[in-house]
C-alpha cells in the first residue's frame, strides 16, 4: 500500500503467542487518517488480538506498533497517555455497571483529560446525542437493551476525541434486530470522519464505509483489498468458503433454502 | 419495690451503661478491620507472590485464635503497649486492637471477594480509555466492589458487635458485663437479665444484616452486579 502521508496507525510485523499457541504470526498495515479498516476471518483468527496488541491490553511479542509515528513498544512512553489516544468498543460493551450513561462517557474526560466536572457533562451529553442516547443519559447499563449500551460505549470512545477507534466485534454480542442501529451509529461516525479498525463479519458495513478489507486467518493477513475485490472477486478459496458461510448464515445463498426440507414432513 | 427491676429498668439500665461501650467496640473495631482489611485484599489481589503470601498468613494466624485470647492478650498481656493512655483505658483500647485486628482478617476476605467478582472487562474498559490501573481501581474497580461487599461486610457487623462481648472478660462495662452485673447483685433476675441482654444484641443485629444484606443484594441485581 502506498503511503501519502504518515500513516495515524502503523501496525509492522506483529507477532504474539499464548503459551504454545502462536495467535499472531507476522501482521502488519497501515492506517491513514479518517481511513476504516474492516478485519474479518474465522474466530480464532487472532482478530480480537490484534486490536488488543495496538492498545497494548495484551503486549505483542514481537513487532511494532506506531500512532501518528511514535512507537508504542518503546520502554519510555506513557502508555495510558497513549490509550486515551486509542479508543476502544468492545463486543460486551464494559460499560461501567456503577455509572449511569452519561457518567460511563464523562469519566474518561474528567479523570484522564482532566477536564472540569460541568464541561465533561457538557461534552458527555453532547456525544450521546452523537449516538441519540441524550435521553437515556440518566439510566445505568443494566437498564438498558444490549443495543443502547453499546451506543453508550462507542460514545465512550468517542468523547475522547482519539485519533483512532478500534472496534471488537462491536455487534456480535447482539440480538439480531438491534444490530441495526448500532451499525447506524458507526456508519455515521466513519462518515463523519473517524478513523477505525473494525472487527466485524457486517459485510453491509464494510461495503458502506471500508476502505479496505483484511482477512485473517490463523494469525496472518491471508487477502486484503477494497470492498469490492474482497466481497466480489477474493482469490483466495479459504475467502470464498467464509463469505459463503456468511451468506448462508444471512440467508442469501441457495444452500439454505435447500436446507430444511419442509415439504417431506406435510 | 422500687429496688426490684422489672424488664423495662433492666433494659434501660443496660442500654444506658453497656451500650454506649459496645457500640464504641464494634464501630472502631470495624474500622480499624475495614483499613486493615482493604490493605490485605489489596496485597493478595494485586501485590504479587510475597506481599499475597504475607497478607494470606495473617488472615490464617489470625483466624486460627480465639478473640477471647487476643482480647487478653492486647489488654494485659503487652506492657507497655498503650503507654500513652490511662492505665483505665487500656484494656478498652486492647478490646478495640483484637477486634479490629481479627476483623480485618475477615474483611480481607470479603474485599478479595469482591473485587475478584467485578467483572474483568471493566479493568480493561478503564485501561482502554487510558487510566492508571491505580484510576481504574479508585474510579471503577473499587466502587462496585465496595458495593458487592454490602451484604458480607452487614454480616461481618454482627459478628463483630456479639464478640465485643468478650470485652467483659478484661472488665469493660458493656453490654454484657452490664447484664451480668445486675445478674450478680439480683440473683432471682439472672434469667430475665440474660434475656434482657440476647434481646438487645438480636435487636442491634437482625434488622440491620437484614436491611443492609437484602436491600442491598436487591440493589445489586439491578444494577446487574454480582451473581449475575
Amino acid at each position: 500500500m502506498e503511503i501519502k502521508y504518515e500513516p495515524v496507525l502503523r501496525v509492522v510485523d506483529l507477532w504474539k503467542s499464548y503459551e504454545d499457541l502462536e495467535v499472531l504470526k507476522g501482521v502488519s498495515f497501515d492506517l491513514a487518517e479518517r481511513e476504516v479498516k474492516v478485519i474479518f476471518g474465522p474466530s480464532g483468527s487472532g482478530k480480537s488480538t490484534l486490536l488488543r496488541c495496538i492498545n497494548m491490553l495484551s503486549p505483542p511479542d514481537k513487532g511494532e506498533v506506531y500512532l501518528s509515528g511514535q512507537n508504542l513498544i518503546a520502554p519510555s512512553v506513557n502508555i495510558n497517555a497513549i490509550r486515551a489516544r486509542i479508543g476502544m468498543v468492545f463486543q460486551h460493551f464494559n460499560l461501567f455497571a456503577h455509572l449511569k450513561a452519561i457518567d460511563n462517557v464523562s469519566l474518561g474526560l474528567r479523570r484522564v483529560k482532566g477536564l472540569p466536572k460541568e464541561e465533561a457533562r457538557v461534552k458527555a451529553l453532547e456525544t450521546l446525542e452523537r449516538v441519540k442516547m441524550a435521553k437515556w443519559a440518566d439510566h445505568y447499563p443494566a437498564q438498558l437493551s444490549g443495543g443502547q449500551q453499546q451506543r453508550v460505549g462507542i460514545a465512550r470512545a468517542l468523547a475522547m476525541e482519539p485519533d483512532v477507534i478500534l472496534f471488537d466485534e462491536p455487534t456480535s454480542a447482539l440480538d439480531p434486530e438491534l444490530i441495526g442501529e448500532v451499525l447506524q451509529v458507526m456508519l455515521d461516525i466513519a462518515k463523519a470522519g473517524t478513523t477505525m479498525v473494525v472487527v466485524t463479519h457486517e459485510m453491509g458495513f464494510a461495503r458502506a464505509v471500508a476502505s479496505e478489507m483484511i482477512f485473517l486467518d490463523s494469525g496472518i493477513i491471508l487477502e486484503r483489498g477494497t470492498p469490492e475485490h474482497m466481497l466480489t472477486s477474493p482469490k483466495s478459496g479459504r475467502v470464498k468458503f467464509f463469505l459463503k458461510q456468511i451468506d448462508i448464515l444471512y440467508g442469501r445463498h441457495e444452500e439454505l433454502i435447500k436446507l430444511p426440507d419442509e415439504d417431506e414432513n406435510k | 419495690m422500687n429496688d426490684v427491676p422489672n424488664f423495662a429498668t433492666i433494659f434501660f439500665y443496660i442500654l444506658r451503661t453497656g451500650l454506649p461501650a459496645t457500640l464504641m467496640l464494634t464501630a472502631l473495631g470495624l474500622l480499624i478491620g475495614f483499613v486493615l482489611g482493604l490493605t490485605l485484599a489489596l496485597m493478595r489481589v494485586y501485590g504479587g507472590k510475597e506481599l499475597g503470601w504475607l497478607a494470606s498468613g495473617y488472615e490464617k494466624l489470625l483466624r486460627g485464635i480465639p478473640v477471647l485470647i487476643l482480647i487478653s492478650i492486647f489488654s494485659f498481656g503487652i506492657p507497655g503497649l498503650f503507654w500513652y493512655l490511662e492505665p483505665l483505658e487500656r484494656p478498652l483500647a486492647g478490646c478495640i486492637l483484637a477486634l479490629g485486628l481479627r476483623s480485618g482478617a475477615y474483611q480481607s476476605q470479603i474485599f478479595r471477594g469482591a473485587i475478584l467478582s467485578v467483572n474483568p472487562g471493566q479493568m480493561e474498559a478503564a485501561l482502554a480509555l487510558g487510566m492508571s490501573r491505580f484510576q481504574a481501581f479508585q474510579h471503577v474497580i473499587f466502587p462496585q466492589a465496595l458495593r458487592l461487599s454490602v451484604p458480607s461486610s452487614s454480616n461481618e457487623y454482627a459478628v463483630v458487635i456479639k464478640d465485643s462481648s468478650f470485652a467483659y472478660g478484661v472488665g469493660i462495662t458493656e453490654i454484657t458485663k452490664s447484664g451480668l452485673d445486675i445478674a450478680g447483685n439480683f440473683i432471682e433476675l439472672w434469667a430475665l437479665s440474660m434475656g434482657v441482654v440476647a434481646i438487645i444484641y438480636f435487636l442491634f443485629t437482625y434488622p440491620i444484616t437484614r436491611i443492609f444484606g437484602e436491600r442491598q443484594t436487591k440493589k445489586l441485581k439491578k444494577l446487574g452486579m454480582g451473581g449475575g
